[in-house]
């Protein structure tokens, strides 16, 4: 039975796709059969994000909707072979989700899957609490900035409520992975530490991804960075998080930066 | 390819330029019609399905959708015994 990863944030444009991309593909890398699902029904992206925009003939709905069966709808990677896509609508409305027919193709998709990542959309809303639904895991993307430690936070006590594992009495687990970390600003006191975020979340840190060009660079190519470019900073993070994911117990480093000449001169503190 | 190309650095944006020109027209052509090849493959599906009986488990359609070409791929397992003889016509 494969596990099921609910990848989501509440708060929108802080790197869910990107990170379902990077992890997913960081993850069959290794060998292991990898589903990404995209549930941003309306307004999908993982399908560029993955490069295979051109490629989609079915989608999630066609699939819960009973006009295409699952093994149509999923797209192989054209790079990986253990790794599949299946994207969500572009056109129907967001109603077109059913619990019952999300739960069916979950529980397909993990008995023939080891690793069933959801993207989730932003918000708190219907899309969102389905991605959520049938979890095992989540991961909980935030950037260290407060408007997305307070979604975070939202989003948690949903994962605690709402999701049938949670319902059933067991606890789901939870992994905050920090994004967009700018270890210039950081040190400067400009923006949240990563402590601070943890101690106000109480969530076990999956790892730090460091801001980086080579992210959108990646994004342009419609490759997850993870493949484009596995040795650049970004890519590097996401694939120790990936290892974490899957149980290995490797230490978490916080980037960080010397300070230049003119810090150590000016060295002022942030409000 | 002049001399200035080689020292021009080409970054991933006129990649990601493509990439959305190509996927933005489908994408505002299909908002008031279905594309072409969509259409062509429900017709082609219709088609078969009048002549045998299509399993879905032995049915995989593909599309690989291009600036200037696009391709559609049906494959479909037609088992011998689930083909009927074309009616005739009394």
């Amino acid at each position: 039975m494969g596990k099921v990863v609910v990848v989501t944030s509440g708060k929108g444009g802080v790197g869910k796709t990107t990170s379902t991309a990077a992890l997913g593909a960081a993850v069959a890398r290794t060998g292991k059969k990898v589903a990404l699902v995209d549930f941003d029904v309306g307004l999908r992206n993982l399908d560029l994000i993955m490069g295979a925009e051109r490629r989609v003939v079915f989608d999630l709905v066609n699939v819960i909707q009973g006009t295409a069966k699952l093994s149509q709808a999923l797209i192989r990677d054209k790079r990986v072979e253990t790794l599949f896509l299946l994207p969500a609508s572009q056109t129907r409305d967001k109603d077109a989700l059913t619990e019952e027919g999300v739960g069916e193709v979950i529980d397909k998709l993990r008995s023939v899957f080891d690793y069933v990542f959801c993207d989730s959309p932003a918000g708190i809303e219907r899309g969102a609490q389905l991605a959520m639904r049938f979890a095992d895991e989540a991961v909980i993307v935030t950037n260290p900035e407060v408007s997305s430690v307070r979604d975070s936070d939202r989003i948690i006590g949903l994962l605690d409520a709402r999701t049938v594992k949670a319902e059933r009495g067991e606890q789901i687990a939870k992994h905050v992975l920090v994004t967009r970390y700018d270890a210039a600003r950081a040190a400067r006191g400009e923006m949240l530490s990563i402590d601070d975020v943890l101690e106000i979340l109480s969530t076990p840190l999956l790892g730090i991804i460091p801001e980086s060009q080579d992210v959108l660079k990646a994004s342009n190519l419609g490759s997850p960075v993870t493949l484009s470019d596995p040795t650049n900073s970004a890519a590097r993070a996401y694939i120790e998080a990936a290892k974490r994911l899957e149980g290995e117990d490797l230490p978490v480093v916080v980037p960080f930066e010397r300070k230049g000449f003119l810090d150590r001169l000016f060295g002022r503190r942030a409000a | 390819m002049s001399l200035l190309d080689l020292f021009k650095r080409r970054g991933s944006a006129p990649v990601a330029r493509e990439r959305l020109q190509v996927l933005l027209a489908y994408e505002r052509r299909n908002r008031s019609q279905p594309d072409l090849v969509s259409v062509l493959r429900e017709e082609i599906m219709a088609v078969i399905a009048r002549h045998v009986q299509i399993d879905q488990d032995y049915l995989q359609v593909s599309m690989d959708r291009g600036e200037t070409m696009s391709t559609l791929e049906i494959d479909i397992q037609i088992p011998n015994k689930s083909a009927r003889p074309l009616a005739m016509s009394a």
